[in-house]
C-alpha cells in the first residue's frame, strides 16, 4: 500500500464499505461458478438427509431382519441387507450423520486451534513465532494418515469421538501456517498502525483488524479440510479404527466388501456407501474450488 | 545461494529431532502393553514383572526415550514386541514392495497428469478443460479403498485379467512379468489418486507461464501455437510441476496404507496395521521415523532442486 493514500481512505466508514463490497463481491463470482452452485445444492440436499435420517429412512440402521440376510434388492429392503440381516439403506442414510459431524466438528475444533495459535505467531513474531514454527513443521512432517492412525490408536478404544478428538488435535498446522502468513502481511499496513495508535490493545487489533482480514484463505482452507475430514473419516473406519458397528459409517460398511466373497456376490452392500462418499466429498471440494475463485482468486490448488 | 543450502540442509535436523520427541510422546501414551497381550492364565505376578523388565517397560518414559534415541543413533531402532527380530530388519523386508509401489505410482501420475494438465491449460474453458477438470476432481475426492475395491471387483472378479492381490501368484515362479501384473491395479489405484491433485497443479503452472512476456515475444515473432506450447510454455511450467515430486511423498505413503491393505500387498503401510493391531511400538516408532524422514528429505530435495533449475529464485 503506497504511503500517498490519503489518511480520509483510512477512515471506519470506508473500511466498512469496502468489506461490504468485498463480500458481496465474493458472493457475485461464487455464483457465476456453476459446479459450486451446484455442489452446495447437492451438499444441502445431504445435510438435509443427515438431520432428517430417522424420517427418511425405510427403517432402523441397526434392526436385524432374521428373515432376509446378504439379501440382494427386494421391495422390502430397496438395497438389500448386511451380512447380519441390516437393512443397508437406512444404514448409508444414517451413516451421512456420521461423515457430516466428523467433518464439521474435526475442521471446527482445528480451525480455532489454528487460527489461535497463527495468530499468536505472526503477532507475536520473534522467539514465539521461531518456536511454533517449528512445532508446525514437525507435525508437517508425518504423513498425514500414518500419525492419525497411530493417534487413533493411542486414544484408546476407537469410536467416532475419538476420531474427531484425533483429526482436530492434529489438523491445525495448515491453518495455523495460512494465518500466520495473512497476519504477517497486514500487521505493518496501516490501518493496523492506525488502530495501535488510536490506542487499541494487542487482542483487540488482532480479534477487530486483523483477523477478519485474514480469513477469506481459511475459509477456503476449511472446506477443502472438511472434505480431507471425511475421507479421512472413512478410511479410519474401513480400516477398524474409527466408527464401530454396529453405528453405521460409510467407512465401516465397506470393511465387509474386503472379503472377496462379499465383494463378487453383495455390490448392493458396497457400492452406495463408497459412492456417497465419493458425491459428498466431491461437491464440497467444488464448493471450495468456488470459494476460492471468489475469494481469492491469485490463490492456487 | 550456498548459503541458502546450508542453512536449508541444517535446519532439518532440529525437525528431525522434533519428530522423535513427538511420535515418542504419542507413544508413551498408549494404554495397555505387549506384555497384557501375551498374559497366559499360567504366568505369575512375578512372570510379568520379569517380562515387563525385559521391555524395559518399568522404566520412566523419557529415560527410555534417551535409551531409544541413543541406540537410533547408533543404527539400532530396537526390536518388535511381537516377533523379537530388530525393528531395522522387520522395516527393510518392508520398504523395497513399499518404494516399488509408490514410484511407479508416482512416475504413473505424472505420465497421466502432464498430458492431461496441459489440454487443461491450452485449452482453457473449452469441454476439454472441464473433462480434465472433472478427472482431477474425481481423482482428489475418491476414496482410495472405494477405487481398489471397485477395481478388484471390476478386473480381478468379473473380467479375471488382473489378479486380486499379492505380489506374485501362489505357486507360481514370480519373476519381473509376474510382479508387474500384480502391481498394475494397486500402482493404478495410487496414481490416479494423485495425479488428480497433479493435473490441477500442471494446468495452472502452464496457464501462468502462457502468461509471460517471452511467450507473447514468441508469439510476435509468428512462431506457430504448438511450438509455443511445446518449447515454451510446458518446459518452463514443468520446473515448479518436476519439484514437487518431494512434496508428493507423504500422500503417496498415505496412500499405500490403505492401497497394500486392500491388496494384500506386503509393504510399510500394511505393517503400520499389523504393528498397531499388535501395540507393537518399537516397529510403529520405526515406521514413524522412516516416514517422515522421507517427508523431510523429499520437502528439502524440492526446495533445493526448484533454487538449483531455477535460476530466477533468489535467496538472500
Amino acid at each position: 500500500m503506497s504511503k500517498a493514500l490519503p489518511a480520509q481512505s483510512l477512515s471506519q466508514r470506508d473500511t466498512h464499505a469496502w468489506t461490504e463490497s468485498f463480500w458481496s463481491l465474493a458472493m457475485r463470482r461464487f455464483m457465476r461458478h456453476r459446479l459450486a452452485v451446484a455442489g452446495m445444492v447437492v451438499f444441502a440436499a445431504i445435510a438435509a438427509m443427515a438431520v432428517f435420517a430417522g424420517v427418511i429412512a425405510p427403517g432402523s440402521p441397526t434392526a436385524i431382519d432374521v428373515a432376509a440376510f446378504q439379501a440382494p434388492p427386494t421391495s422390502d429392503h430397496l438395497l438389500g441387507t448386511d451380512s447380519v440381516g441390516r437393512d443397508v439403506l437406512s444404514r448409508v442414510i444414517y451413516a451421512s450423520r456420521v461423515s457430516l459431524t466428523v467433518g464439521v466438528l474435526a475442521v471446527a475444533m482445528y480451525v480455532i486451534i489454528g487460527t489461535m495459535v497463527g495468530s499468536i505467531a505472526g503477532y507475536a513474531g520473534g522467539t514465539v513465532d521461531l518456536v511454533l514454527s517449528r512445532v508446525m513443521d514437525v507435525m508437517l512432517s508425518f504423513p498425514p494418515l500414518i500419525i492419525i492412525l497411530f493417534a487413533v490408536s493411542v486414544f484408546g478404544k476407537p469410536s467416532l469421538w475419538n476420531v474427531i478428538i484425533v483429526l482436530g488435535l492434529l489438523g491445525w498446522p495448515p491453518v495455523a501456517r495460512l494465518v500466520r502468513g495473512q497476519i504477517l502481511a497486514l500487521r505493518q499496513q496501516e490501518f493496523v498502525q492506525a488502530a495501535r495508535a488510536m490506542g487499541g490493545s494487542d487482542a483487540r487489533v488482532v480479534a477487530r483488524h486483523l483477523l477478519p482480514n485474514a480469513m477469506a484463505p481459511v475459509l477456503v482452507a476449511a472446506t477443502f479440510g472438511t472434505a480431507n475430514a471425511i475421507l479421512v473419516e472413512a478410511a479410519l473406519s474401513f480400516l477398524g479404527m474409527g466408527v464401530q458397528p454396529p453405528t453405521p459409517s460409510w467407512g465401516n460398511i465397506l470393511t465387509d466388501a474386503q472379503s472377496l466373497t462379499v465383494l463378487e456376490r453383495m455390490p448392493w452392500l458396497w457400492v452406495p456407501p463408497g459412492f456417497m462418499i465419493l458425491v459428498s466429498v466431491l461437491v464440497i471440494n467444488f464448493v471450495g474450488d468456488g470459494l476460492r475463485d471468489a475469494l481469492d482468486p491469485s490463490l492456487k490448488l | 545461494m550456498q548459503r541458502y543450502l546450508i542453512r536449508r540442509v541444517l535446519i532439518t535436523f532440529p525437525i528431525m529431532l522434533g519428530i522423535t520427541v513427538l511420535s515418542y510422546a504419542i507413544m508413551s501414551l498408549t494404554p495397555g502393553d505387549p506384555v497384557q497381550m501375551q498374559i497366559s492364565p499360567t504366568m505369575t505376578q512375578a512372570d510379568i514383572e520379569i517380562k515387563r523388565a525385559a521391555f524395559g517397560l518399568d522404566r520412566p518414559a523419557y529415560v527410555r526415550y534417551f535409551a531409544w534415541l541413543n541406540e537410533l543413533v547408533h543404527g539400532n531402532l530396537g526390536y518388535s514386541f511381537s516377533s523379537g527380530a530388530p525393528v531395522t530388519k522387520r522395516l527393510a523386508e518392508r520398504v523395497i514392495p513399499t518404494l516399488t509401489l509408490t514410484v511407479t505410482a508416482l512416475i504413473c501420475s505424472y505420465i497421466i497428469a502432464v498430458p492431461v494438465g496441459m489440454i487443461s491449460a491450452t485449452r482453457r474453458y473449452t469441454w476439454m478443460d472441464y473433462v480434465a477438470t472433472l478427472f482431477a476432481f474425481l481423482g482428489i475426492s475418491l476414496p482410495t479403498f472405494f477405487l481398489g475395491l471397485a477395481g478388484i471387483y471390476i478386473f480381478a472378479l468379473r473380467f479375471r485379467v488382473l489378479p486380486v492381490g499379492g505380489t506374485m501368484t501362489l505357486g507360481g515362479e514370480g519373476g519381473i512379468l509376474d510382479l508387474l501384473h500384480h502391481l498394475i491395479l494397486p500402482a493404478g489405484v495410487l496414481a490416479v489418486a494423485g495425479a488428480g491433485a497433479l493435473t490441477r497443479y500442471v494446468r495452472s503452472s502452464v496457464l501462468e507461464v502462457l502468461g509471460q512476456d517471452y511467450v507473447r515475444t514468441a508469439r510476435a515473432k509468428g512462431v506457430s501455437e504448438p511450438v509455443v506450447h511445446r518449447r515454451h510454455a510446458l518446459r518452463n511450467a514443468l520446473i515448479p510441476v518436476v519439484t514437487l515430486a518431494g512434496l508428493q511423498i507423504p500422500a503417496l505413503l498415505a496412500g499405500a496404507v490403505i492401497t497394500e491393505q486392500v491388496f494384500e500387498w506386503p509393504g510399510m503401510g500394511r505393517l503400520t496395521i499389523e504393528a498397531i493391531n499388535q501395540r507393537d511400538y518399537p516397529v510403529l516408532m520405526g515406521i514413524t521415523i522412516i516416514t517422515a524422514v522421507l517427508v523431510t528429505v523429499g520437502n528439502l530435495l524440492a526446495d533445493v532442486t526448484y533454487s538449483l533449475v531455477d535460476p530466477r529464485i533468489r535467496y538472500e
